[in-house]
């Protein structure tokens, strides 16, 4: 029931993929794996930054077709950096995500991707949205999506724990990553992790040697 | 399009135990665990048939896929490994009836579409775990099959260790059935654990509301 990214199902370029977002104590951590790939057979990118800045304080990771993801930010960003002209403030994190919300309802028979939306701002601090395929928005703890989450359902329902400090909720995210990106073909390359606080959107990278490891590695 | 059909759903698909079976290797033994749950198509044809047969007295196979085909390989290499155990003149290795279950697998591998894991214990080799998908025969310290496999790979790679307890793999085969079962729809029920050692295999059954609960429950 959950949208399947399946680089299979995808036309052209596909950022068959692994995404997820995950609310701490203080911030959130969205983060994502580097592949993009055509079918599961050939690798475009080993280093695609699948993290989208949408605004200071709020980034949207992408999965499903590269070329639907990046017109729909690409829209998305105007009208939030319009949207907080207007409004005299930065856009809420709801307001990002119902944005990209809008667009993939009203065209979701073109489109082929869904989005993870996290943020911080001002009045309700942390959050954590979900665009899905046909244009479901949906608010919760901590998501994941992309064609390698189906691997860690399990993983991050006995892992998770709400109000997480910065470090667990780091280690939380890269486990999460690198074990999907070890069992889904169409997921691999580095972690990209973005740590949104009140204060600051910082980008950190796990290289490839640095991925976690697990008892058959 | 909507399809019209005058008759049920279930009357006319197969029925399958879309499933999720587990099994694990410790020192001295096995543990082997399974839900509970037969569908055909939406409906719950069986909510809980124990999905683990017996194929010698400590050597039991878990049953995924078509659960007529499952059933029926199943009954057969118990024939066949009763006979064989009768010729030998002492009980059969798990190396042995998983070799049954393989080169039936292999040779209808087009009619067939049943999976099962094999596990036991023997005094050669002792607690052993078997794969037999699509013909393979593979021995793994741990095997996971079944529908609602695909969600707790993530879980089953970070948290599986060499060297557990036969108290350790028991409760890690119950985390990763209640897991499993909490994101498969075609996944639930009870759980069936056997724990097969040199004594002999024991049975148990963990009830719908005895099965661990995780944060969001």
């Amino acid at each position: 029931e959950h949208p399947k990214m399946s680089g299979s199902q995808v036309k052209g370029v596909s950022t068959g993929t692994t995404i997820l977002a995950v609310k701490y104590r203080g911030g959130v951590i969205i983060g994502s794996d580097s592949r993009a790939s055509i079918g599961g057979d050939y690798v475009v990118s080993k280093v695609v930054n699948k993290l989208i800045q949408v605004h200071d304080r709020i980034f949207c990771c992408i999965a499903g077709s590269l070329a639907d993801a990046q017109a729909v930010t690409k829209m998305a960003k105007f009208q939030l950096s319009f949207l907080s002209i207007q409004m005299e403030s930065p856009p809420l994190v709801k307001a990002a995500a119902s944005v990209l919300k809008e667009l993939c309802y009203r065209n979701k028979e073109e489109l082929q991707a869904g989005f993870i939306t996290a943020g911080w701002d001002k009045k309700k601090g942390p959050q954590v949205y979900t665009v899905s395929l046909g244009g479901m928005l949906v608010s919760q703890p901590f998501t994941i999506a992309g064609s390698g989450s189906t691997y860690i359902y399990g993983y991050v329902d006995a892992k998770y724990k709400p109000d997480m400090s910065r470090e667990e909720c780091m280690q939380f995210a890269t486990n999460a990553l690198a074990l999907a990106m070890g069992r889904d073909n169409v997921s691999g390359g580095i972690i990209h992790l973005v740590v949104i606080t009140e204060d600051k959107a910082e980008h950190v990278i796990v290289p490839g040697n640095k991925l976690p490891k697990f008892h058959d590695e | 399009m909507l399809e019209e059909s005058l008759q049920p759903g279930w009357l006319s698909e197969e029925v399958k135990t879309g499933t999720t079976i587990i099994a694990v290797e410790f020192e001295g033994g096995v543990v082997i665990g399974s839900d509970s749950r037969v569908s055909a198509g939406a409906a719950v044809v069986n909510r809980v048939m124990n999905k683990l047969s017996v194929l010698h007295d400590k050597i039991y196979c878990a049953l995924s896929g078509s659960a007529a085909d499952a059933q029926t390989m199943a009954e057969a290499v118990n024939y066949q490994l009763d006979v064989h155990s009768m010729e030998v003149g002492e009980d059969p290795l798990v190396r042995s009836a998983a070799t049954l279950v393989k080169s039936i697998s292999y040779k209808y591998k087009e009619e067939l579409s049943a999976h099962l894991i094999v596990a036991g214990w023997d005094r050669r080799g002792g607690g052993q775990v078997y794969v037999t998908l699509e013909g393979l025969l593979c021995r793994q310290p741990f095997a996971i099959g079944g529908s609602g496999s695909s969600y707790i790979y993530g879980f089953v790679d970070a948290e599986y260790r060499k060297g557990m307890s036969r108290k350790e793999s028991q409760e890690f085969v119950v985390n990763a059935l209640a897991l499993a079962m909490g994101r498969d729809g075609s996944s639930g029920g009870v759980a069936y654990v056997v724990t097969i050692d040199q004594t002999g295999a024991e049975e148990k059954c963990v009830l719908g509301n005895e099965l661990p609960t995780f944060f969001d429950e």
